[in-house]
């Protein structure tokens, strides 16, 4: 046995001696990047449950994968390449990657074939009670309002030289709704899966941060202060009715959200209807968990430094923001056009509600709510919004894929 | 130079559109957005309608059909003087007193109003 010879292979196949050769630095940077975000999600709390497996899964690509050659990697994005190409012979050819792929190649292609983003708002559906939305269906307005920045993102994205798809998927951040952005960004620019994720879940998470000073600069102290009514109680029966109802005219109005609006009002059936208390109990708790697992692996995978180490990737982050802050500006310009309308019933606060992002928009609602007015509870009139945000940022998806898709 | 750059490091899924196009897209996609969202408004409207129409006649229903010797004692009971200093009764679902009153305290002492100016109509716990 030549050990030298052996010590010199052992060396020249290990990851260390990749990050000295042909760009390996890169990976260094998203090593880094992926502890950053490991100290984001535990210390800090950031979306947590989402954000430390993706965090985990930017650093096991980056450990294993270092370009075509790395055989051994968990994630090859060329075999992803491959089967996006349509001139490729492996084009759409799932067999493929699981004969050749790593572990993260086959959970991904549950990303891929859009059914952990399905199964995810089958959960949210479940754990929703939608009754303030269907307490005061004025709410929707709300919610459809705070899609503004989902477009102007969009527009913007386009305007900095990204294709059409590619701008769709960016202006979806907007949405504050990750699974939708996972969803989409899946269909129409797979390549920005990685940023854009990451940069939904950020600015989720950073929700408390973006939204209170937009709030306090475009509302007044005196409609700050507005305590609303309480809502009328919503039957059983109603609660029953609503996600058919909704499943019903979505869908038929854009068929591109019948798996998202779909699952998310399947889930919600089984949460109401009050026979399938099993089936509710598992979407909610060990279902939506078992799937969290792995799309936050599988989208973490997709982080590889080549493909996110780019000039784009820093677009994505400010388009992201914009998006954010465009969505609540739009939501509080309408709830302020309401609070007109009625006379001063309706607090303009719960309008930055319909972002979506449930329940940690509705709250910072709440809190910016009492800090007026300490007798104010807008916690539930909030709700209205940001339920509908989720149907509004299901409807702009599916707009958008009916459009590019 | 800039929007080459950007051009440059895109793989690409997609075509590029123009501003003009982009334009309509947004403003259209906002627009079916808000269509979508009010249509669904007014079909919530007609149905919580149809529903409270069907409750408000169940409730008729049963008002005629009670007996009229059950409404001596409850009127009895709502002709009760309320404690001094409170604002009326609270009715307690699987609550005890104690628990009760120190809910009551919390939300007084978070509102910053004196308790006896509050009306707690009920506390329920949520399991």
């Amino acid at each position: 046995m030549d050990i030298l010879q052996t010590l010199k292979d052992l060396w020249e196949g290990s990851g260390f001696q990749s990050f000295l050769v042909d760009g390996g630095w890169k990976n260094l940077i998203m090593i880094a990047i992926s502890c950053v975000l490991l100290y984001l999600g535990i210390k800090k709390k950031f979306e947590p449950l989402l954000l430390v497996g993706i965090a985990f899964g930017c650093l096991l690509v980056n450990l294993s994968y270092f370009g075509p050659e790395s055989t051994d990697a968990l994630y090859h994005p060329d075999l992803w390449t491959a089967f996006l190409d349509k001139n490729n012979e492996f084009y759409h050819d799932y067999g493929h990657i699981l004969a050749s792929g790593g572990l993260l190649d086959i959970l991904y292609i549950g990303v891929k074939a859009g059914i952990y983003p399905s199964l995810i708002f089958m959960g949210v559906g479940a754990m929703t009670d939608f009754g303030p939305l269907i307490a005061n269906p004025k709410s929707l307005l709300l919610g459809a309002a705070a899609q503004m920045g989902v477009f102007l993102a969009f527009f913007g994205a386009v305007l900095l030289g990204f294709t059409g798809n590619q701008a769709a998927a960016i202006g979806i951040i907007g949405g504050a709704d990750g699974p939708t952005a996972i969803f989409l960004t899946t269909k129409l620019a797979p390549e920005l899966l990685g940023p854009i994720a990451i940069a939904a879940y950020s600015y989720m998470a950073l929700i408390p941060m973006i939204q209170p000073p937009l709030m306090r600069l475009l509302t007044t102290e005196k409609e700050r202060k507005v305590k609303m009514e309480q809502n009328r109680v919503v039957s059983k029966t109603e609660k029953i009715i609503f996600p058919i109802i909704v499943a019903m005219f979505v869908i038929l109005l854009l068929p591109s959200t019948a798996p998202l609006i779909g699952c998310l009002m399947l889930g919600n059936l089984w949460r109401e209807c009050g026979v399938t208390e099993r089936l509710s109990d598992t979407v909610q708790n060990a279902l939506m968990n078992i799937v969290t697992v792995f799309l936050g692996i599988s989208v973490g995978a997709t982080t590889a430094a080549n493909s996110f180490l780019n000039l784009q990737t820093l677009f994505i982050i400010v388009l992201g923001l914009t998006a954010f802050a465009f969505s609540t500006v739009g939501g509080l310009l309408v709830g302020k056009l309401m609070y007109v309308l009625t006379g001063g019933k309706i607090n303009p606060l719960i309008g930055s509600a319909g972002v979506s992002a449930v329940p940690m928009a509705a709250r910072v609602s709440q809190v910016e709510g009492q800090k007026a007015n300490p007798s104010n509870f807008l916690l539930m009139h909030a709700m209205g919004p940001n339920v509908a945000g989720v149907i509004g940022s299901a409807i702009a998806a599916g707009f958008l894929l009916a459009v590019f898709g | 130079m800039f929007f080459s750059l950007i051009a440059a490091q895109t793989a690409d899924s997609g075509e590029k559109i123009s501003i003009a196009d982009a334009a309509v897209t947004a403003v259209f996609g906002y627009c079916v957005v808000f269509f979508g969202l009010v249509l669904l408004m007014g079909v919530l409207y007609l149905t919580g309608a149809i529903f409270k129409s069907r409750e408000a006649k169940a409730a008729e229903k049963s008002a005629a059909a009670k007996p009229a010797v059950n409404t001596a004692p409850v009127q009895e009971a709502t002709a009760l003087p309320a404690a001094p200093g409170s604002a009326g009764h609270v009715k307690l679902h699987g609550v005890p007193d104690k628990e009760a009153a120190m809910i009551m305290a919390v939300v007084a002492d978070k509102m910053q109003t004196p308790l006896n100016e509050l009306r707690f109509i009920s506390i329920k716990e949520v399991k």
